[in-house]
């Protein structure tokens, strides 16, 4: 039987946003591995971590206790899973900080009401790598391979927000390791001395401070390259763009020759599990995949 | 001088640390800091921080007010979360420089000109609109920000990344009619708004230092 989850989408997977690529090889791979998701109704931004100059603590609270709301009236019992590290992040920050403040769950629960809603705050809130590894578990995602990712090699950047503050159970701050794992449990060529894995890409200052973030993109990509890494794979949507998107400038900048591609988990994912391109959203990569390409083709 | 900034300046005399502890996110964390400097080593922008965070929480204790809430500091952080991973006390450091630069911003202080400032509002302004960031106005008030003439030769400079993202289905133009939203506009407003003013209404009660 299907396991079933309520799923907050959030904003870039929306069709025509910047990681619509992410949410389509997720449903690929959910496929395969017996997962149904079932969207929040009328889920809102949770405002990441950048909406703070015209948010002020309680407004960005209720926008995520506005989504745990709808998801406990329409999907009571189902843990959330959200797919982007910054939604997952903030609401289960907003979850955390109104379990242990009765005075701001109190109001809360009084701008909910402007809404209709009312937040019981009972629902576990978790990424969908969690899903991955605590419910489905390395030996069942290997399972369905059926066309291993055999001769790449493939840095598995974690980058920040998947990692930090909650981070995945069982695994460090510093250097965690379930990337790499996926990696080999597909068949493929991990680096777990990735030095970068862990490094911030800059985040929303990609936008307003680009420079000093495409300077610290660069250490990422070039770490990988140090380790003769044929692609970068991130859970982040922020992560993916940022790698991937400003090689040309950081080129122009820097007189460096980067042309590496960046998907997610969920890509590598998809192709090994014998989903075509489009299916694993290759077509979605402005660096194209083409080693995943072949792999799909075949 | 904004006026909220004049009624706080009033309310809390010299006592900043105070006024951060009720008036700043997370702020009652601050007199927990023991200088180690941890977060200043740890943070991916740390040459860029005119004042890294622990030095921040020194100024506070000391009623650095003014050079707090108007430094450019706190808008440098990239919400990487490595300070409150590495904290040997756990504060929330991530959380008190956002709480900090809202503050500051909320009471007029904050560097106007500052681009992180300018993008973090566009983007709250962006999604409070229709329920839901829509990533295609964003960008574009992002580079017009700075006035029209920039905006073209931003726009011009970033035009390779804009076909790339349109050729891959990850931009779509026809986002600048308004795009996706929530359906219940009506009671997401009246949500946030309802938010705002209970806010404004705990900041205004008076904690006598």
């Amino acid at each position: 039987m299907a396991k079933e989850y309520s799923f907050y989408p959030g904003c870039s997977s929306q069709e025509g946003a910047s990681s619509s690529n992410y949410l389509k090889s997720v449903q690929s791979m959910c496929d395969v591995l017996d997962i149904k998701l079932n969207t929040i109704p009328d889920w809102n931004c949770c405002s990441a971590s950048i909406g703070y100059s015209g948010g002020g603590e309680l407004p960005r609270l209720a926008l995520s206790a506005r989504n745990i709301a709808l998801s406990e009236k329409h999907h009571g019992g189902q843990d959330i899973v959200a797919t982007c590290a910054a939604c997952w992040l903030a609401t289960r920050e907003t979850a955390e900080r109104l379990h242990h403040d009765p005075e701001m769950m109190a109001e809360t629960n009084t701008a909910l009401k402007e809404a209709g809603l009312q937040l019981k705050n009972e629902t576990k809130i978790r990424h969908m790598i969690e899903v991955l590894i605590e419910d489905i578990g390395y030996a069942e995602m290997g399972k369905h391979v059926k066309k291993p990712l055999e001769g790449i090699k493939i840095a598995g950047y974690v980058g920040c927000q998947t990692n930090r503050p909650f981070g995945i159970q069982g695994e460090s701050f510093e250097n965690p390791k379930y990337l790499d794992k996926f990696v080999e449990t597909l068949g493929g060529e991990s680096i777990p001395d990735y030095e970068k894995k862990v490094s911030c890409c800059g985040g929303a200052l990609a936008f307003s401070e680009p420079e000093k973030s495409q300077a610290l993109v660069k250490g990422i990509i070039e770490s990988a390259l140090d380790h003769g890494a044929d692609m970068i794979v991130t859970p982040c949507p922020v992560c993916q763009m940022n790698v991937e998107v400003y090689q040309d400038q950081i080129n122009a900048k820097y007189g460096t020759k980067f042309n590496i591609p960046v998907t997610y988990y969920s890509t590598l994912m998809a192709v090994a599990y014998g989903k075509n391109a489009k299916e694993a959203a290759l077509d979605g990569q402005i660096i194209r995949a083409k080693k995943l390409e072949e792999i799909a083709g075949k | 001088m904004s006026n909220l900034n004049t009624q706080a300046i009033e309310r809390y005399r010299n006592n900043f640390l105070k006024e951060v502890e009720h008036c700043v996110e997370e702020g009652d964390w601050v007199k927990m800091c023991m200088q180690c400097g941890v977060c200043a080593g740890s943070c991916p922008l740390g040459s860029a921080w005119a004042h890294p965070p622990q030095e921040i929480f020194m100024m506070i204790r000391a009623g650095k007010r003014e050079e707090v809430l108007s430094s450019t500091s706190m808008w440098m952080c990239t919400s990487c979360y490595n300070c409150i991973a590495r904290c040997p006390r756990e504060l929330p450091i991530t959380h008190i420089m956002h709480g900090l630069a809202h503050y500051g911003k909320r009471l007029g202080l904050a560097p106007k000109n500052n681009p992180t400032l300018k993008f973090s509002q566009m983007f709250w302004d962006n999604l409070t609109k229709t329920g839901r960031a829509n990533e295609l106005t964003l960008g574009l008030s992002l580079y017009f920000m700075n006035g029209f003439a920039e905006g073209i030769k931003t726009a011009l400079k970033m035009k390779d990344i804009g076909l790339g993202m349109w050729k891959t289905k990850r931009m779509n133009p026809m986002e600048i009619l308004g795009g996706h939203g929530v359906k219940d506009k009506a009671g997401f407003t009246a949500m946030i708004k309802k938010a705002q003013e209970l806010e404004a209404a705990r900041l205004a009660k008076y904690k006598a230092p």
